[in-house]
């Protein structure tokens, strides 16, 4: 063996060993809150705390139902507000967004994924709170949707502009007329990469807190009405994990437990969604 | 050159196809007589495809594409303003160089796609015509049992003869073909040079092609660009034997191009 190539192999070990380090020291992190979550919450994980609204404090047992429950409703107002605003912006941007207005949408768009979300959080008190008087969960799914309209415009246009030219001739040849192209030919071509997208965006804002703090605020009651108060996992999370009691703490790590899982679905059910659309193709 | 008898379904006058100010088709005219196949021929970047997407008004679509002159579809010019660009495409039929199958349909959705796309048609008439156009494409043998699985697991001649059958599926009346077997393996292309023949009963065809041996098998005419220009046009069988100018001839015994 020539002194060259044993150069050369020990080069490639060296860079594969440490290619393969800074990728433990990428997904080592993960590992360790789940292991943590998993190790303090999961005790406290039982049939009480899925049922259950939270006990006086003192007290043990109780549970969370409430925040779930309003985890979904909160987040639920986000899509519905948030998902047809962010993907028809980005269908827009994707195909009619080549002039001056596609520019400026391009522009608040990024500014806007730039922008913290506890700034969102005021404005959303400021628009949705203060002029009505009241904490509300819808005010809480408008902030989120803030949150997720600029992500969803930009993966949308990105996966728009992804589908190649060439289907939109061939749609165009046979007759297609412009917006029939667009909606039946491109838009459904991309949906499975629009659909993680949104997926995304939604997992995304789930465990958002700050936004929440100034709009849904928090409620220690089941509560469905959602021009009132409405209580979430993250909210909780932080209530509990800043209050004085240990069997706060035990909760608080119990439902971040919880919080995750519910993320980590949907970070898989993104990945199933885009999955389906390379085996298809 | 065309028999005197013959009705001209589409005809070229003086057609000029530019990119911005940059000239890519100058000044072309040319008939093409219904039932008869014309072959495009020439080296790269002559023109012929440009000119052939100005036939259906597809040119525009290209960034900063614009034409002068006229195209008469039966006597009426498709760029006179009378005409719709969608009804012009959809009574002149297109398919590229590559297959195109819609990825989300599946091979009826795919041939069904232009019947829909003109509105109010009953099931079973849409079926019907699917079969005919899938049958006028040679692939319904190969697809009856799965017509309703995905298109772009079909092969690669499959899928082109699937774009025939869509092209063909709302009955155009010009059906106008760019470098069809540019992609497909010989076999494939044979497929696709019968289709011609059987094809041209019907519609007339216009086919851009890069293989002189095609254009002399499938055309009854045969147009040779060089440069953005009409050099000579012909029947198919004087112009590969006795070419009028010079350059013909040099492109046809292979000297250039």
């Amino acid at each position: 063996m020539s002194a060259r190539s044993v150069r050369r192999r020990i080069t490639s070990g060296v860079m594969t060993g440490l290619v393969a380090l800074l990728c433990a020291a990428a997904v080592l992190p993960l590992l360790f809150i789940f292991g943590d979550l998993i190790h303090k919450g999961a005790t406290s994980l039982d049939w009480n705390f899925f049922t259950h609204t939270p006990v006086p404090a003192g007290q043990s047992g109780g549970g969370v139902a409430h925040a779930i429950v309003g985890t979904g409703i909160v987040v639920g107002l986000a899509c519905l507000i948030g998902l047809p605003i962010g993907i028809g912006a980005g269908v827009f941007l994707a195909e009619y967004g080549s002039g001056k207005l596609g520019w400026v949408v391009r522009f608040v768009a990024d500014v806007m994924n730039g922008t913290p979300s506890i700034v969102i959080g005021i404005f959303a008190w400021a628009w949705l709170v203060r002029p009505f008087g009241t904490f509300s969960a819808l005010a809480g799914g408008g902030a989120l949707a803030m949150l997720m309209v600029p992500m969803l415009a930009r993966t949308t246009e990105e996966m728009v502009r992804l589908v190649p030219h060439s289907l939109r001739e061939a749609a165009l040849a046979l007759g297609y007329p412009r917006w029939r192209t667009s909606v039946q030919v491109i838009v459904r071509s991309a949906l499975a990469g629009i659909v993680t997208g949104a997926l995304v965006a939604v997992a995304r804002v789930a465990g958002e807190t700050a936004p929440l703090l100034f709009t849904a605020l928090g409620n220690l009651n089941f509560a469905t009405n959602i021009f009132l108060p409405m209580q979430t996992l993250s909210l909780q999370i932080f209530q509990y994990g800043t209050g004085p009691f240990e069997e706060w703490h035990r909760l608080a790590w119990a439902a971040a437990l919880v919080l995750m899982g519910l993320v980590l679905v949907l970070s898989l059910a993104a990945r199933w969604a885009t999955r389906q659309r390379y085996g298809a193709s | 050159m065309a028999r005197p008898d013959a009705v001209v379904r589409l005809a070229a006058q003086r057609l000029t196809a530019l990119f911005g100010r940059k000239v890519a088709v100058r000044d072309v005219s040319l008939l093409f007589p219904t039932n008869t196949v014309t072959a495009i021929i020439g080296p790269s970047g002559c023109g012929k495809t440009t000119f052939l997407r100005c036939l259906n008004r597809m040119h525009e679509l290209s960034e900063g594409g614009w034409v002068t002159g006229r195209v008469l579809l039966d006597n009426e010019d498709i760029y006179g303003g009378q005409l719709d660009p969608v009804d012009v495409r959809r009574r002149v039929g297109m398919v590229f160089q590559r297959p195109t199958p819609f990825p989300t349909m599946s091979i009826f959705d795919n041939v069904a796609a232009g019947l829909r796309v003109n509105g109010g048609r009953r099931k079973a008439d849409l079926a019907a015509a699917v079969e005919r156009a899938l049958r006028q494409a040679a692939l319904w043998d190969e697809v009856r049992d799965r017509l309703h699985t995905s298109a772009v697991a079909l092969s690669g001649g499959q899928q082109q003869r699937l774009c025939i059958a869509r092209a063909i599926a709302p009955q155009p009346e010009v059906l106008l073909l760019d470098e069809p077997t540019a992609s497909l393996d010989p076999a494939g292309t044979q497929r696709i040079e019968e289709l011609c023949h059987e094809l041209k009963e019907r519609y007339t065809i216009v086919i851009v092609t890069h293989n002189l041996q095609q254009a002399g098998r499938v055309s009854d005419y045969t147009a040779f660009f060089y440069l953005g220009e009409l050099v000579e046009v012909g029947l198919t069988s004087a112009l590969f034997t006795r070419p009028q100018r010079e350059q013909t001839e040099a492109y046809i015994t292979g000297r250039f191009g």
